[in-house]
């Protein structure tokens, strides 16, 4: 209902000034464009090595009934790691950096745009440059033939909602952090959700104890609902899937768009 | 435009700013004067609408900031203390994003961008980077983004400190154009050079409370002599002559470095030193100033 309250307020040309803020700062820098470049590269480069490489030694393994090779297995957890990765380096590092050092916020703040539609731009432009990521690794998947066209398009805004999610929750999570040195921490845990997420093998592998703590974490939920769509086997349990993650978009955007206002309009 | 009753501003149980009353007219410059911690900052954000007050009623352009804040922002400009340039944007940039926040065209920013370049002197470095900028043309570079929306009221949080005084004195200038074409400035400075070229009327802060308040020159004339006699003494201990000099003029401060004596006619206050054997290693005669005014209502130098 705050959300609700907070969204009938919102100026799009406002939260829109706070996302053409970023695009005129890519213009202007050489080496950001250089970091959105390999950001994209390297969930490519996971698919190469342990999706092809790995997948001549495991061969194919059975989801929902349905025979697949280890790289349709697993390229479509890739995406959804790359939207993860896409949204969050843009809400953790860059947001964090315009917050506390750069000072960008403080002097948004002093125009009319509110600490709300600063939350919203940042997570937009996120989402632009997730969606750039994620829309590249479809062609990349559709290309090797990984996965059927019509099922990619419908992968894609499964994909897009994992970045919202993450991009949200990674924005709430940067207003909380004291130093650089609170992102080794958050780094060490996105590692633990890309290794653990039923990424590189189904969830119900693992001991059951870990599984349930699995089902528990985003990127589980992510991986599942694209996967899902990208195998062309979507199901209900998908809809739970879906549901937690729009949850943490809101629940992100809201705690980040609260903090903001309470750090800086003191 | 600015209205304040009883304005209050709490950190935790430290108090900013302590019950101020506040006025100011259109097309006034309006001067807060004060050392550092005075509540200066703390009164210029919440009359920026980015800060609430804690108690107290605050109406800005007629608008209550805990409702209108957005709008009221819209017709603002406010130069903080410290430059929050974006350090992701060149020069222009920084000029035609910010106008964007306000809801203006692309156009109309570019348009307004130019403008204020030629203004801020700043045209040749329209694409350079803003980190390599000096202080000063960082400072003209805030002030002219203040200005990017055509605001009905200019705040300045110490426009000028950190300067050297040539850049000092080009601001001044840009400034005084500024009041010329009836913006409305709202400024604090702990200079008094700065308050008495720029400012119609101010007030002196300490403390979070305001302890005087006038145009300069009836501060000075209701709080000082029209004369002060500087009168310094080698490395000795200043509190001895102090008795000597007890009665010229109309009062006396002693300083870690040096006496200061008020009086209406400053050389004959001098003539009168040496008449009673006092022997100073310099003597200055000098109209008084702000400086004198402050040290008065709060028994401090202002910048030490
Ligand atoms: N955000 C804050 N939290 C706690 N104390 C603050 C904060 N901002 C200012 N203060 C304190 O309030 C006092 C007044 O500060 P300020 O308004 O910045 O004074 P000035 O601008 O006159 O130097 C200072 O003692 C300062 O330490
Ligand atoms: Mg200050």
């Amino acid at each position: 209902m705050v959300t609700a309250m907070v969204t009938a307020r919102l100026s799009p040309g406002r939260v829109g000034a706070v996302m053409g803020r970023n695009v005129d700062a890519l213009r202007s820098g050489p080496s950001y464009l250089l970091v959105l470049v390999s950001g994209f590269f390297e969930p490519v480069l996971y698919l190469l090595s342990i999706g092809v490489g790995v997948g001549s030694l495991v061969g194919d393994l059975t989801v929902d009934g349905r025979t697949l090779s280890y790289a349709q297995f697993v390229a479509p957890a890739m995406l959804a790691v790359s939207a993860m990765s896409g949204a969050l380096a843009e809400t953790t590092f860059n947001f964090f950096f315009k917050l506390k050092y750069a000072k960008v916020f403080d002097a948004i703040l002093a125009t009319p745009v509110r600490p709300v539609e600063i939350a919203f731009g940042e997570l937009g432009w996120a989402m632009v440059r997730g969606s750039m990521y994620t829309g590249a690794f479809l062609v990349v998947m559709t290309a090797l033939g990984l996965v059927e066209p019509v099922w990619a398009l419908a992968a894609l805004p499964a994909a897009l909602l994992t970045g919202l999610a993450f991009g949200a929750a990674g924005m709430a999570v940067s207003t909380l952090m004291r130093g650089w040195q609170d992102f080794d921490l958050l780094s060490t845990g996105q590692f633990a959700l890309f290794l653990f997420s039923g990424t590189f093998s189904p969830v119900r592998d693992y001991p059951a104890a870990l599984e349930w703590v699995v089902h528990a974490t985003p990127l589980y939920h992510a991986v599942e609902l694209v996967r899902a769509l990208a195998i062309g086997a979507p199901g209900w349990g998908q809809l739970v899937n879906a549901g937690y993650l729009a949850a943490m978009a809101v629940a992100g955007l809201w705690f980040a768009a609260r903090r903001v206002d309470r750090k800086l309009c003191v | 435009m600015i209205y304040a009753r009883g304005l209050v501003k709490r950190f935790g149980d430290f108090t900013a700013v302590d019950g101020i009353d506040l006025e100011v007219a259109p097309g006034e410059a309006f001067g807060f004067l004060g050392p550092n911690g005075a509540g200066k900052s703390s009164t210029m954000r919440m009359i920026s609408c980015v800060s609430l007050p804690t108690a107290g009623e605050l109406r800005i352009l007629g608008m209550d900031p805990a409702r209108d804040g957005t709008r009221i922002r819209g017709r603002l400009g406010v130069c903080p203390q410290l430059d929050t340039l974006d350090p992701d944007l060149n020069v222009r940039e920084n000029l035609t994003t910010y106008a964007r926040y306000f809801g203006i065209s692309r156009a109309e920013a570019r348009r307004r961008a130019d403008e204020l370049l030629e203004f801020a002197r700043l045209t040749e470095k329209a694409a350079s980077p803003v980190e390599p900028l000096s202080g000063g043309m960082k400072r003209r570079l805030t002030i002219a983004r203040a200005l990017v929306n055509e605001p009905d009221l200019v705040l300045l949080d110490e426009p000028t400190t950190g300067l050297d005084p040539q850049a000092r004195h080009l601001l001044w200038e840009r400034l005084f154009r500024l009041k010329q074409r009836g913006t409305t400035l709202v400024l604090t400075t702990h200079y008094m050079d700065e308050a008495e070229q720029l400012c119609d009327r101010l007030v002196v802060m300490d403390g979070g409370r305001i302890v005087a308040e006038g145009s300069p020159r009836s501060l000075i004339e209701t709080y000082s002599t029209p004369e002060v006699v500087e009168l310094r003494f080698g490395l000795e201990e200043l509190d001895g002559y102090a008795g000597k000099l007890e009665g010229i003029g109309e009062r006396l401060d002693v300083l870690p470095d040096r006496i200061l004596l008020y009086a209406p006619d400053g050389d004959g206050a001098a003539a009168e030193v040496h008449r009673r054997g006092v022997n100073p290693s310099s003597v200055l005669v000098r109209r008084s100033s702000l400086e004198d005014v402050f040290l008065h209502l709060t028994g401090r130098t202002l910048v030490d």
